[in-house]
């Protein structure tokens, strides 16, 4: 594997540093889990691991009251806990980035991750929420500087999608 | 013993200085609030219903140097319980989560709620790692909360024990755009 595919989560790290991201709300996913290393290890960044996904939009809707700005991490299923709390996104227009990593959709073993899954992104886009969606790893670090300048710059949610075949299959056996 | 919720509500804001920014739960303890006078930096909730403790919580890690009141009622930190989880790991200095716990949901006909069948904030915030719980359910108790909120030191708990009653409703400003410009404007970050 070279250097640009294994290296997608350090460059989306990179992108919220340039961007200024104070606080990173977070369920943890296996897709995650070096971007939330990076966050963790970081004294500029309060990592916040949050016991449902809808606890982290309230937390960025509160950091941008108080003048910081967050992102919110989460595996495709945690979007289904977020869909009242993004009301409050909406009707404030608070600005609010998450990035999702798919499961359900691409050699998936386990099908009890195909219902949510497989209605990820009509969901937030009845949400209005705009899509980058990455699929392979050389486009992250561009959707992300996109997806970062809509939230911030229009005050808008944005959610950017990691296909699962960028992030990889599961293994289930050792 | 409970105490009335408005004069609570007016004891524990009297005096706030322009650093107490305070968040209430959607329903009654917003109306309390706005009954209380309003304020640029009070940050109305009209929905979001288990978010008030975790919107607190972000604004209290953004503003460490002003002092963040959430207070809200019983049913809405019972949605919102694994905000204690989260809140009793962060543990910001100048976080104050305030539950005024009457056992009902007054906005919807009094039905009863956990607290009233044995649910205890008081312990499940303990449990959750926040040092300071306290339990008020007097005038003393609620004289001691509001002296505490003057100068935070540290992630604070309480329950305020209030009664089941309904005063009349004081609606604020229900625009949410213009209730987040307002409370930045207030702190002076661009609106």
């Amino acid at each position: 594997m070279t250097e640009t595919m294994a290296g997608w989560p350090d460059r989306l790290y990179d992108t919220f540093k340039r961007a200024g991201i104070r606080q990173v709300g977070y369920v943890p996913d296996a897709g995650h889990a070096r971007l939330i290393d990076r966050c963790r290890a970081d004294p500029e960044i309060r990592d916040v691991v949050l016991t449902t996904e809808e606890e982290g939009v309230a937390l960025a809707a509160g950091a941008w009251l108080g003048g910081e700005r967050a992102v919110l991490l989460m595996q495709s299923s945690g979007v289904g806990n977020c869909i009242n709390m993004l009301s409050l996104t909406r009707t404030c227009r608070f600005p609010l980035l998450m990035v999702i990593t798919m499961r359900g959709e691409w050699e998936e073993f386990n099908p009890w991750q195909e219902p949510m899954g497989s209605i990820v992104e009509p969901v937030l886009k009845l949400c209005e929420a705009e899509i980058f969606r990455a699929r392979k790893p050389d486009e992250v670090e561009g959707l992300a500087a996109r997806a970062l300048q809509t939230v911030f710059g229009d005050e808008r949610i944005a959610a950017i999608i990691l296909s699962q075949e960028l992030i990889g299959k599961k293994v289930w056996t050792k | 013993m409970s105490l009335e919720r408005r004069a609570a509500m007016a004891t524990l804001i009297e005096g706030r200085g322009e650093d107490l920014l305070v968040v209430p739960g959607l329903g009654s303890t917003a109306w309390d609030l706005a009954a209380a006078g309003d304020n640029d930096r009070n940050f109305y909730l009209w929905g979001a219903m288990g978010g008030a403790a975790m919107i607190g919580l972000g604004l209290a890690l953004a503003q460490p140097k002003r002092r963040v009141a959430v207070i809200t009622g019983d049913g809405e930190m019972l949605m919102g319980l694994g905000a204690l989880a989260t809140i009793g790991i962060q543990r910001p200095d100048n976080l104050a989560v305030i539950v005024f716990d009457n056992g009902v949901y007054g906005e919807t006909g009094m039905q009863p709620s956990a607290t009233q069948s044995g649910a205890d904030l008081l312990k499940v915030a303990g449990a959750c790692g926040i040092a300071t719980c306290l339990d008020v359910r007097d005038q003393a108790g609620l004289a001691d909360l509001a002296g505490r909120l003057k100068s935070l030191r540290g992630t604070l708990f309480a329950r305020v024990s209030i009664e089941a009653n309904e005063p009349p409703r004081v609606l604020p400003e229900r625009d949410g755009v213009a209730l987040k410009q307002r409370f930045r404007a207030a702190l002076g970050l661009k609106p």
